[in-house]
């Protein structure tokens, strides 16, 4: 029996975590104390050496990413937390937030002092309310110690830290589109470059992390690159908080070293697919992230594994299709969500997503065209690198790998104006007369 | 009306900022947490206190969903009908919400009680179907505890679901 690797989520069910007072007892903020005796050159150059990587969905190593910060910029360093979580198939961040939001700050922190930014924004969701109060709290808390703000434990360290809401758009977890959200306009994203790192928040050098990434980074500081490096694949270093839902018995939040395959994940620590069922497909990074068949289920979670078995690792949202389940109606659904949250400033993201999600509802409902399934190629491709930012790209995503795997299943509601699972099949009937 | 002390509270959001215009996501909430929705008046607050055109503020709060233009119901019931809620069943749960409470999802009753909205993906999955009554989850969704939400929602009114 595989067990989890408790990093990020180390100590997160002790009751009281969520306060200062036990926080600390438990060891927070001993990390954010190392660091403060380090170089702000050492703090990054451990970070890097560790291997970690961003775990919004890119997978960029963190370290390099902070090394790229412009150095002579005669404008301010910022550092923006990205906790935006919306990505359909992840809720790890909020848990973090909810759960252990110190541990949050404490990354921040010692992020923002290795990489030199004074002020730091730890941008959250609009939708997550508790977990607003929970981070705000936990920032007054750290501030009355004297662990934020001005000469942070005793030190020469100034870093202010700001939790700063959304309201309510998909698109700001986009890099971009955040900071043009903190600078208080629409969430529409920018043309890059320049990239963030060069010229971002305020026209100032600006690093973008994950919620999952800034919260790993005191633990590889108290413990040390090669400790966290030990752990994951060569090339995927450490744990994930991998994001299981769907079919499966238990649901929820497994931290796992990079490696372990989807079939443990599923089955050891899921349960299996509910009901009894089998397996149909299963989507491993979140719903932006091409789906795979049950063949697949043997593949290790890793960057490099995911890639070559033709998907991604993304945000680590595995989500379990079972076999009862109408492709044509699950990817509906995930489409539905990219029409709703298109930003509208490029044509083909949002045309392309109107007319994707109009095709595939009528297909659902057996209304569909005989050459509904190349219409829907011809609009992906349409779309393929042609969208002013990844959101387009993400919304070609489920249909074009569901077509792959499943166009037999497309092409029967076409034919039989209807749908090969039988539960679907009569409800569909039901719904055109 | 925005109140006085709501604007002394812009003002602080406007403090925490470099530049002041960063201020004008949270100034649109202080806003509408005052008058309940987006009002002209709230926007000619936010727009006199953080330095902007009136016009600029509209077009902001017009982008984000959580900003809104009318008035919504005493209690706001949103259903997430994401994948993974779907996966979960949460289309048979929105439709109980629909025939108990007698609304349609984007509508209000007609005693300004409830309003019923459709949501996108909540960062719930892992307690699939979820719902947020007025910003709180409510996670792991059962007939019963969808019943037992509407009885509260109820309750408060007085009157008998499906009214």
């Amino acid at each position: 029996m595989t067990e989890q690797v408790r990093i990020v989520t180390k100590n997160i069910d002790i009751p009281g975590i969520d306060t200062f007072s036990v926080y600390t007892q438990h060891g927070g903020f001993q990390a954010l104390r190392k660091a403060l005796a380090m170089e702000p050159a050492a703090v990054l150059e451990t970070v890097k050496n560790s291997g970690l990587r961003g775990r919004g969905g890119a997978g960029f190593p963190t370290g390099m990413k902070w090394s790229f910060l412009a150095k002579n910029s005669s404008k301010p360093t910022y550092l923006c937390a990205n906790g935006d979580e919306s990505e359909p198939g992840t809720f790890k961040d909020r848990m973090i937030m909810e759960k252990i939001p110190h541990r949050l700050v404490e990354g921040v922190l010692i992020s923002a002092y290795a990489t030199g930014a004074k002020q730091a924004f730890i941008y959250i969701r609009g939708e997550l309310a508790y977990a607003a109060r929970q981070l705000e709290r936990a920032i007054a808390e750290t501030y009355a110690a004297g662990y934020a703000g001005k000469n942070i434990m005793g030190s020469d360290a100034n870093i202010d830290v700001v939790l700063h809401r959304g309201a309510g758009a998909y698109i700001c977890g986009e890099e971009t589109a955040l900071m043009e959200s903190l600078e208080g306009k629409r969430g529409y994203p920018r043309l890059k470059p320049p990239f963030p790192a060069a010229a971002g928040l305020y026209g100032g050098p600006t690093v973008i992390n994950n919620c999952e990434t800034l919260s790993t980074v005191p633990a590889i500081i108290e413990n040390g690159a090669e400790w966290y490096a030990s752990y994951g694949t060569e090339k995927s270093k450490g744990t994930r908080i991998f994001c299981l839902s769907g079919h499966v018995n238990k649901p929820g939040n497994y931290e796992l070293p990079m490696g372990v395959t989807f079939r443990t994940l599923i089955e050891e620590f899921g349960g299996g697919v509910w009901k009894g069922r089998k397996l149909k497909a299963f989507v491993p990074g979140g719903s932006s992230t091409p789906m795979l068949g049950a063949d697949k289920i043997d593949t290790p979670m890793d960057y490099e594994s995911v890639a070559s078995a033709g998907s991604m690792l993304g945000a680590a949202g595995v989500i379990v299709i079972d076999d009862a389940t109408c492709i044509v109606d699950a990817v509906s659904r995930m489409e539905e969500f990219y029409r709703d949250e298109s930003c509208g400033k490029c044509s083909p993201c949002r045309e392309g997503t109107f007319w994707l999600a109009q095709l595939l509802e009528r297909l659902a409902e057996g209304q569909g065209r005989a050459d509904d399934v190349k219409l829907l190629s011809d609009i992906c491709d349409n779309m393929s690198g042609k969208c002013f930012c990844p959101l387009g790209d993400a919304a070609i995503t489920p249909v074009v790998s569901a077509i792959k795997l499943f166009r037999e299943e497309f092409e029967y509601h076409i034919i039989h104006h209807n749908c090969p699972l039988s539960e679907h099949n009569r409800s569909a009937a039901a719904a055109r007369t | 009306m925005i109140s006085e002390d709501a604007k002394q509270k812009m003002r602080d959001a406007v403090a925490k900022y470099p530049v002041a215009r960063s201020a004008l996501l949270p100034a649109l909430r202080i806003a509408q947490e005052e008058e309940g929705y987006i009002t002209p008046q709230g926007i000619q607050a936010v727009a006199q206190i953080i330095g902007v055109h009136e016009d600029e503020v509209t077009s902001i709060a017009s982008f984000y969903t959580m900003y809104h233009a009318k008035p919504k119901g005493k209690y706001v019931v949103k259903v997430c009908n994401s994948i993974g809620c779907y996966l979960r069943g949460c289309d048979n749960l929105l439709k109980q919400l629909e025939d108990e409470l007698g609304v349609q999802p984007g509508q209000t009753s007609a005693d300004g009680l409830v309003t019923l909205e459709t949501a996108e993906c909540m960062a719930s999955c892992g307690t699939a179907p979820v719902l947020q009554l007025d910003d709180e989850f409510v996670e792991q969704l059962t007939p019963e505890r969808v019943h037992e939400i509407v009885l509260k929602i109820n309750n408060f009114s007085g009157r008998t679901p499906g009214d």
